[in-house]
C-alpha cells in the first residue's frame, strides 16, 4: 500500500510512549472488570449441594498485569511492523529459491513419511501420533472438497465421519444383513452374512458409500441455502447425527458406545501372534507394532486415495464445475452448470472420504462412542482446511501436522488446550485469513502457469 | 387439557428465555451480516456473573431480594455487556472487511475461547443455587389431582421480556442510536458518509446483544437454579433457531421465533421424549430453512452476480 514502508514506520511512531502506555492502560482496565468477577472469586458447590466462594485476587492481578504487558508488546510489534497492508519487498534470488522450496516440500514431505514407520520403529508414541495426523489429513483433504473446491461451509463434517465408524463397529459385529426367503412364516426373514478376517475390507466401501448416501441426504435439503446458513444447518445436522446416537441405545450403545470393535487385517491375515496371523506366515518373531505399521500405512494409502481422486476430479467437468459453484453461484446457473448436480456430487464425494476415514478410526480404535463425534472435532477439520488456504492439498496437509502437532504439545496442559485452540483459531483468522498457502495454481489457464492470490477469489459463497 | 396449559405457560417462559438470546444474534446478523456464534457463550457468562455477585451479595448479609436481584441484574448487565464489546474488539472488527469465511471461524474460536475461559475460571461442576423466588399462583386444581401452577418466577421472567422488549423496540425506533443502528444495517458506507460512526454503532449492537443476553442468562439462573460452563453451545443454537425461525434481522420475528422454540421443545418434551428435544429443535430449524429461507417476518434477499 504504501510506497515507502520506512516512512510510513516514522508516522506511525509518532505518538510515542504515552499513546503505548494510555492504550495498555484502557486494556488493563478492561481485563480487570471482565476478570473481576470470573477469576477474582472462584465459587464451588460443597459435598452438601451449598455454594461457596473464596477470592483468588493473585491471580486476577497476574492476569490484569499480562494483559498490561501483552498489549504493550502488541502494540510494539505492530509499530516495527508498520500499517496493515505495508507491501515488503523481497528480492528476487529470494523469490526464486522460496519457490523452489515450495516445489520441494511435498515431495519430501512425502518420502519421509513413508520412511517414517522405519525410522521410528521402536517409539510407539510418534507411530500413533503419526496416525492421527494422517487421519486428520484424510479429514482435511475430504472436506476439503466441499468446502475448498465447491465453497460450501460445512460445520458438520463429523457427521459423516461418525456414520463411517458406526457402519463398519455395527456391521462388523452383527454381519451384513441380507433377506432370504423361506416356507416358515413370516417367509422373508434377514441373515447376517459374517464376514470373518475380510470384514474390514469389505466393509471400508460400504461405509464410504453409506457416508457419502447420508451427504446426498444432508445435500438436498440444503441446495437452497447459502452461506452462513447452509454453515449453521450442517451443524444442526451434525448434531442431530449425534444425539441420534446418544439415545439410541438399542442400536448404537448409547453413552457407552460399540467396543470390541475387530481390528484389520492384511487382506485376510489377521495381525495377531497366533498360528494363522501374519507373524508366523512370514516366519517373523511377532510384535504388537506390526499392527501398528500396518495402521500407517493404511491410513497413509487412504489418504493418498483421498488426495489422488481429488486431483483427478478437478480437472474432470465436475471438478471444474465445484470450483465454478465457488466463485459465483448465480452465474454458473446463468452458464448451464446443474448447481444440484454439483453440490450433491461434493457433498456425497466429501462425505465418502469422511466415512472411509470413519471406518479407519474405528477399527483402529475398537471402540467408539459419541464423545468422540462432537462439533469440536468438525471445528477442528475446518480449522486446518481454513488454515491449509482453502484448496491446497499442501496446505491441508502442513496444517493438520501444526494442529494435531501442537495439540499434542498442550497435552500437559489438559484443560488450557480448547481455550488456546481457540485462540489460536481467533489469531490466525486476524495474521492470515486466508491460510499459510494463500496462493494456488489456477486449475485452468491460458497459455501461461501463473500462481493467482486467493485473495482474488471469493469463498465459501455456497 | 390441564398437563397442556402448564406445559404452554412452561414453554412461554423458555421461549422468552430464547428470544433474549435471540435478539443478539438477530440484530448482530442484521447489522455487521455474520454470525455471531459466541453470542450463546455471552449468555453463559451472564450466567455466571449474575450467579457470583448473588452470592457474594448473600454472603454480605444482604437479605433484601428485590435490592438482590437489581443490583445482580446491573452487574451482570454491565460486565457481560462489557464481555460483549470486548470479543467484537478483539476477535471481529480486525475482520470486518476480510472475507465471508473469516469472521464465522474467528466467531467459533472465541466460542471455545469463552467455554473453556469460564471451565479454567470456575471449575467443570454444574453450579447449582437454591431457590431464591419462590412461591407462585395456583391457577386451576384438575379433576384428577393435576393443578396448572403458575410461580412466581415464571412471572418475573415473562415480565422482565417484556419490559425490556418494549425498552429495546423503543431505543431502535426513536433514539440517535436506533437510528444509527438502522442505518447502517441498510448501507454501512452510505452511513458513515452521513455522519454515522459505524465502528461505534457496531460495537454498541454487540453491547445490547450482550447485556440482553445477560438478563438471559439470569433468567435462566432464577428459573432453571443452575449453570455451567457448557450450556452456551446448545441454549445459543437454538436462539439461533428462533432467530432464524422468526425472520433473521427482525426483532418482533426473534422473539416470536423464540416463542415458538421455546413452546415446540417444551410440548415436545412432554408429549414425545425429552431426550430427543434437541433433535427436534435442530429439525426445525432444518425444516424453517428448507421451507421458509426468510423466516415468518423476514425480508426475501435479493441474489446478485
Amino acid at each position: 500500500m504504501s510506497a515507502n514502508p520506512a516512512a510510513a514506520m516514522q508516522t506511525s511512531r509518532a505518538p510515542g510512549v504515552a499513546f503505548i502506555l494510555k492504550k495498555a492502560l484502557i486494556s488493563a482496565l478492561v481485563a480487570l472488570v471482565l476478570f473481576s468477577l470470573m477469576i477474582g472469586v472462584r465459587t464451588e458447590a460443597g459435598s452438601d449441594g451449598q455454594l461457596t466462594y473464596w477470592t483468588r485476587f493473585g491471580d486476577l492481578a497476574m492476569m490484569v498485569a499480562t494483559v498490561f504487558g501483552g498489549s504493550i508488546v502488541v502494540e510494539l510489534l505492530r509499530q516495527w511492523w508498520g500499517p496493515v497492508g505495508t507491501v515488503r519487498i523481497v528480492p528476487p534470488q529470494v523469490t526464486s529459491a522460496l519457490s523452489l522450496a515450495g516445489r520441494l516440500v511435498a515431495p519430501v514431505l512425502l518420502i519421509f513419511t513413508f520412511l517414517v514407520p522405519v525410522i521410528f520403529y521402536n517409539e510407539r508414541y510418534i507411530l500413533d501420533l503419526g496416525i492421527l495426523v494422517l487421519t486428520y489429513v484424510m479429514l482435511g483433504w475430504g472436506l476439503n472438497v466441499v468446502v475448498g473446491l465447491a465453497g460450501l461451509l460445512d460445520l458438520g463434517y463429523v457427521a459423516f465421519y461418525a456414520v463411517g465408524a458406526y457402519s463398519y463397529a455395527l456391521l462388523a459385529q452383527s454381519g451384513i444383513p441380507y433377506p432370504h426367503v423361506s416356507m416358515v412364516p413370516p417367509f422373508v426373514h434377514v441373515d447376517f452374512l459374517q464376514l470373518g478376517p475380510w470384514a474390514f475390507w469389505v466393509l471400508l466401501p460400504v461405509s464410504g458409500i453409506l457416508a457419502a448416501f447420508w451427504g446426498v441426504l444432508l445435500g438436498f435439503p440444503v441446495l437452497r441455502l447459502r452461506g452462513d446458513y447452509l454453515a449453521i444447518v450442517t451443524l444442526a445436522f451434525g448434531e442431530i447425527i449425534r444425539l441420534v446416537l446418544l439415545n439410541w441405545q438399542s442400536v448404537t450403545g448409547g453413552p457407552n458406545g460399540v467396543s470390541g470393535i475387530p481390528r484389520p487385517t492384511m487382506f485376510g491375515i489377521p495381525l495377531s501372534p497366533g498360528d494363522d496371523g501374519l507373524a508366523f506366515k512370514l516366519g517373523i518373531e511377532f510384535s504388537p507394532t506390526h499392527r501398528i505399521v500396518f495402521l500407517f500405512y493404511l491410513i497413509l494409502a487412504l489418504a493418498l486415495l483421498t488426495n489422488w481422486v481429488t486431483i483427478r476430479l478437478r480437472r474432470l467437468p465436475i471438478g471444474r464445475a465445484w470450483e465454478a459453484l465457488r466463485e459465483d453461484e448465480v452465474a454458473c446457473r446463468a452458464l448451464g452448470i446443474n448447481t444440484t448436480t454439483t453440490k450433491l456430487t461434493a457433498f456425497a464425494t466429501g462425505a465418502m472420504f469422511g466415512g472411509l476415514a470413519g471406518a479407519f478410526f474405528a477399527t483402529r480404535q475398537g471402540f467408539i462412542s459419541p464423545e468422540s463425534f462432537t462439533f469440536h472435532e468438525s471445528a477442528l477439520v475446518l480449522a486446518i482446511v481454513v488454515l491449509g488456504g482453502m484448496g491446497s492439498q499442501l496446505g491441508v496437509a502442513l496444517a493438520a501436522l501444526a494442529m494435531i502437532g501442537g495439540f499434542e504439545l498442550f497435552r500437559g496442559l489438559d484443560q488450557y488446550r480448547m481455550l488456546v485452540f481457540g485462540m489460536a483459531m481467533v489469531l490466525l483468522m486476524i495474521w492470515r485469513p486466508r491460510g499459510l498457502i494463500g496462493h494456488r495454481a489456477p486449475t485452468v489457464f491460458l497459455e501461461r502457469n501463473q500462481a493467482i492470490s486467493s485473495d482474488l477469489v471469493k469463498e465459501g459463497h455456497g | 387439557m390441564d398437563y397442556f396449559a402448564q406445559q404452554l405457560i412452561n414453554g412461554l417462559v423458555l421461549g422468552s428465555i430464547y428470544g433474549l438470546i435471540a435478539i443478539g444474534y438477530t440484530m448482530v446478523y442484521g447489522i455487521v451480516g455474520m454470525i455471531n456464534f459466541a453470542h450463546g457463550d455471552i449468555f453463559m457468562i451472564g450466567g455466571f456473573i449474575a450467579l457470583i455477585t448473588f452470592l457474594i451479595l448473600v454472603s454480605f448479609g444482604l437479605t433484601a431480594i428485590p435490592l438482590i436481584l437489581l443490583v445482580v441484574l446491573l452487574v451482570s448487565m454491565a460486565i457481560t455487556a462489557l464481555y460483549g464489546w470486548t470479543v467484537e474488539r478483539i476477535a471481529y472488527r480486525p475482520l470486518r472487511h476480510s472475507f465471508r469465511l473469516a469472521p464465522m471461524l474467528s466467531a467459533i474460536g472465541m466460542s471455545f475461547v469463552l467455554t473453556n475461559y469460564s471451565q479454567v475460571a470456575q471449575g467443570a461442576r454444574v453450579k447449582p443455587v437454591p431457590p431464591i423466588i419462590t412461591g407462585g399462583y395456583t391457577l386451576h386444581e384438575g379433576a384428577g389431582g393435576f393443578v396448572v401452577q403458575l410461580s412466581n418466577i415464571q412471572i418475573i421472567v415473562v415480565i422482565t421480556t417484556v419490559v425490556l422488549l418494549a425498552l429495546f423496540t423503543w431505543l431502535v425506533s426513536s433514539t440517535r442510536l436506533g437510528r444509527d443502528m438502522r442505518a447502517c444495517e441498510q448501507d454501512q458506507t452510505m452511513a458513515s458518509l452521513l455522519g454515522v460512526d459505524v465502528d461505534r454503532t457496531i460495537s454498541m449492537t454487540f453491547v445490547i446483544g450482550a447485556a440482553l443476553a445477560a438478563v438471559a442468562g439470569m433468567m435462566y439462573l432464577l428459573y432453571y437454579g443452575l449453570v455451567d460452563f457448557f450450556m452456551g453451545f446448545v441454549a445459543g443454537i437454538k436462539a439461533f433457531t428462533a432467530a432464524v425461525l422468526g425472520g433473521i434481522g427482525s426483532l418482533p420475528g426473534a422473539m416470536l421465533g423464540g416463542l415458538l422454540i421455546g413452546l415446540i421443545e417444551t410440548l415436545w418434551s412432554a408429549y414425545f421424549s425429552v431426550e430427543y428435544k434437541d433433535v427436534a429443535a435442530f429439525s426445525i430449524l432444518i425444516v424453517v430453512l428448507i421451507f421458509l429461507p426468510t423466516g415468518l417476518l423476514g425480508r426475501p434477499e435479493v441474489e446478485k452476480v
